[in-house]
């Protein structure tokens, strides 16, 4: 293409929109399924049951130490499909442009896509793309909708939460929003710190074929464990209790927190999850994890029960127990 | 010691209920994220008072830094936490949804940078907080000086906590067995401005830091105090409070600041307890330099803020807590900071817990 940028002239349908989806879409996006051409992409799925999600993404900055908006858009609907107990398989990708978004960006942001559905074993088989004035969006917004096969056996549901059960996250907390959030303040970001986007489909998928008892997954995105945590406690009418010293944060999030005042349960992130499973798994359960890249980190923060229903809260170093409430709504905005 | 011995001394201190304050919103956050108070015996009773900036600040400052966002060659440069707080009609985020120049800075230095990139519009930064912040101010002030710039200014509701402190025991409402004393503000001031509490009034008080177990040790010298019958003025950050607190920047806030009478939310004016910029730095306050109107203000009638900072009443004792005033939309300032007692009450745990001791 003889441009750098995106125009207006891009989403007016005609030759410069073909150009754009010849040039750009098709190349790093191509499989079997796109290449149909058509209206829509007629697909395979072996199983009856399947499970579909979409997102969209609006984040800002679009590139960040750990992937871009693009890795988040493809990360982010294969991680809801595979929290709903699902084998992702197909993706339709739509975006929105903003005149003057650089046509360099555009293509390292759908080649990172790319990487990541490829990673995920799923295909991006239709799409659609927008162009819109200069000031109408900023930069560039991505929606992904998604299919994918239900696993037998497995039944995720918060209501399936009961009482006495163990609750274990995949992973560290926090590293995608400190990541985000220390960009978009200019500040200086200690070398370890990215974001933990990641498609965490297959590790799911070993989980729930090896224990099919788990009772709920939820991966731990805006509002962070927090908000998952508070939203299982109140559907499942059980209480939680959480260990302040077993929760996983790095001296990076940890110190990003205390410069910044948040509370690292409250961070978003997009490559991790929360996992509820009777006692007797919990070992097993973290022995997959570990063996996994996804899940190295993983670890158990604490119990449901029957105490304080509906209700969060968290024993501190000291032995006090404090209430970790539902994030306020707009403390930390656009961060996925 | 650990948190465990250290209760158990504390209890067999304490013989007879006892209510300590502490005067500093990073210690009641602290105490509330640690979950200290339900550890305590119930004899030991922790109040807050008026020891968080944003929430002493009263409606007619906000109204005027209102009004200020509302003037087109005006920018608004502001710590975070004063978006939120209600002027008498509305607040600094709404007036920045409808259009008016409101930037979030971190520190004074970054406001003086946003007046040296946008030489063409008023800056006016919020100068906020205590002892701890004016020396901040003061020194960007100084900064502006020397690099001449003459769009920047500074709405001052700079205060002196050990002032505040005398204003709340002459209240013969208030009832404090003993203080911890905020351990930033002492690294400024040193334990000096405090002395009075333990010699004319016969209060116990103890320099406290900020980590659970500093916060735990603070109290058990407080109870050691009260045992022993002998109020006294006690360090316990000595790692970081030297007994003259910092020289340097008790200097620069005298260079530049006079203590004036100001008024505080839940205490009306009182003398000598505000700091003000003085006529030899004059240029830089918003006060004289920048002309606006704000509205007439009054304060909401409903709200309570003004028992709660005194200690007087508990947060859920008032009428709007959790049924009009959350932090999403809170009525009064002490809902608004983090450091708010009404706000660490809503989110820590409403003094309820399940889980006994």
């Amino acid at each position: 293409m003889e441009e750098k940028y995106i125009t207006l002239a891009h989403g007016a349908g005609g030759a410069k929109s073909q150009e754009l989806v010849e040039q750009v879409m098709l190349p790093a996006f191509d499989n079997e399924f796109l290449r149909q051409m058509h209206d829509g992409a007629r697909l395979n799925l072996d199983s009856g049951k399947i499970a579909m999600s979409t997102d969209t993404y609006v984040v800002q900055p679009l590139f960040f130490a750990g992937g871009n908006i693009g890795k988040l858009a493809v990360c982010g609907t294969v991680n809801d499909l595979a929290m709903t107990g699902a084998v992702p398989k197909y993706l339709s990708v739509g975006m929105v442009l903003e005149a003057g978004l650089p046509i360099d960006d555009l293509k390292e942001i759908t080649k990172t896509m790319r990487k990541a559905a490829d990673e995920a074993g799923v295909f991006l088989v239709t799409g659609d793309t927008k162009v819109v004035g200069k000031g109408s969006c900023d930069g560039i917004f991505i929606n992904t909708a998604g299919v994918g096969e239900l696993i037998a056996g497995a039944d995720i549901s918060p209501l399936n939460v009961k009482e006495d059960m163990d609750i274990i996250v995949s992973g560290t907390l926090g590293d995608h929003a400190a990541t985000i959030m220390s960009k978009r303040h200019s500040l200086e970001l200690p070398a370890d710190l990215k974001s933990d986007c990641a498609p965490l489909n297959h590790l799911v998928k070993k989980l729930l074929t090896a224990v099919p008892q788990i009772a709920v997954l939820r991966d731990a995105t805006r509002g962070g464990v927090a908000a998952v945590l508070n939203e299982i406690a109140s559907q499942a009418k059980v209480g939680i209790l959480l260990e302040e010293e077993s929760l996983p944060i790095t001296p990076a999030v940890r110190g990003f927190c205390e410069i910044l005042g948040f509370e690292p349960l409250n961070l978003a992130n997009e490559g991790k999850f929360v996992l509820f499973v009777p006692p007797q798994y919990t070992e097993k359960i973290l022995s997959i994890l570990h063996a996994d890249e996804y899940g190295k980190n993983a670890c158990k923060i604490g119990t449901t029960n029957a105490i304080s229903r509906g209700e969060v809260a968290m024993r501190t170093p000291v032995g006090g127990v404090r209430i970790v409430d539902m994030p306020a709504g707009e403390q930390i905005p656009r961060i996925c | 010691m650990s948190s465990e011995a250290l209760l158990q001394k504390i209890a067999a201190n304490i013989s007879r209920p006892v209510r300590f304050m502490e005067v500093c919103g990073t210690h009641t956050v602290s105490i509330f994220r640690a979950g200290i108070r339900q550890l305590l015996p119930e004899n030991v009773e922790l109040v807050s008072g008026p020891g968080c900036p944003v929430c002493v600040t009263p409606n007619d400052y906000m109204d005027r830094a209102i009004a200020y966002g509302q003037q087109k060659d005006v920018i608004v440069a502001t710590f975070g936490d004063m978006l939120k707080v209600p002027g008498t009609t509305q607040d600094l985020n709404t007036v920045r949804d409808n259009g008016g120049a409101i930037e979030i800075v971190y520190s004074p230095l970054d406001a003086l940078q946003t007046a040296i990139l946008n030489p063409d519009k008023k800056v006016v930064f919020l100068g906020v907080g205590f002892e701890t912040t004016a020396p901040l101010s003061a020194a960007v002030i100084k900064t502006a000086r020397e690099k001449n710039i003459k769009n920047f200014f500074v709405l001052s509701a700079h205060k002196r906590t050990s002032v505040i402190m005398r204003a709340l025991l002459a209240d013969p409402q208030v009832h404090v067995d003993g203080f911890l004393l905020p351990g930033h503000v002492c690294v400024i001031t040193g334990g000096a401005p405090f002395s009075f509490v333990s010699q004319e009034y016969k209060i116990p008080t103890v320099i406290a830091g900020f980590e659970p177990l500093e916060i735990l040790s603070a109290i058990y010298l407080l109870s050691r105090q009260v045992k022993n019958g002998t109020p006294l003025l006690e360090n316990a950050y000595k790692s970081v409070v030297h007994r003259g607190g910092n020289e340097h920047a008790q200097k620069m806030i005298g260079e530049v600041f006079d203590d004036v009478t100001v008024n505080w939310r839940g205490f009306g004016a009182v003398e000598k307890s505000g700091l003000a910029i003085n006529d030899a730095y004059a240029e830089f306050d918003a006060e004289k330099m920048v002309a606006v109107e704000p509205e007439k203000s009054r304060e909401n009638p409903g709200c309570r803020c003004g028992e709660v900072l005194r200690g007087l009443i508990k947060p859920p004792q008032c009428p709007l807590f959790k049924k009009v005033c959350s932090p999403e939309k809170p009525s009064g300032a002490c809902m608004v900071s983090i450091e708010g007692t009404c706000h660490a009450w809503y989110k820590y745990g409403q003094g309820k817990y399940a889980y006994g001791k």
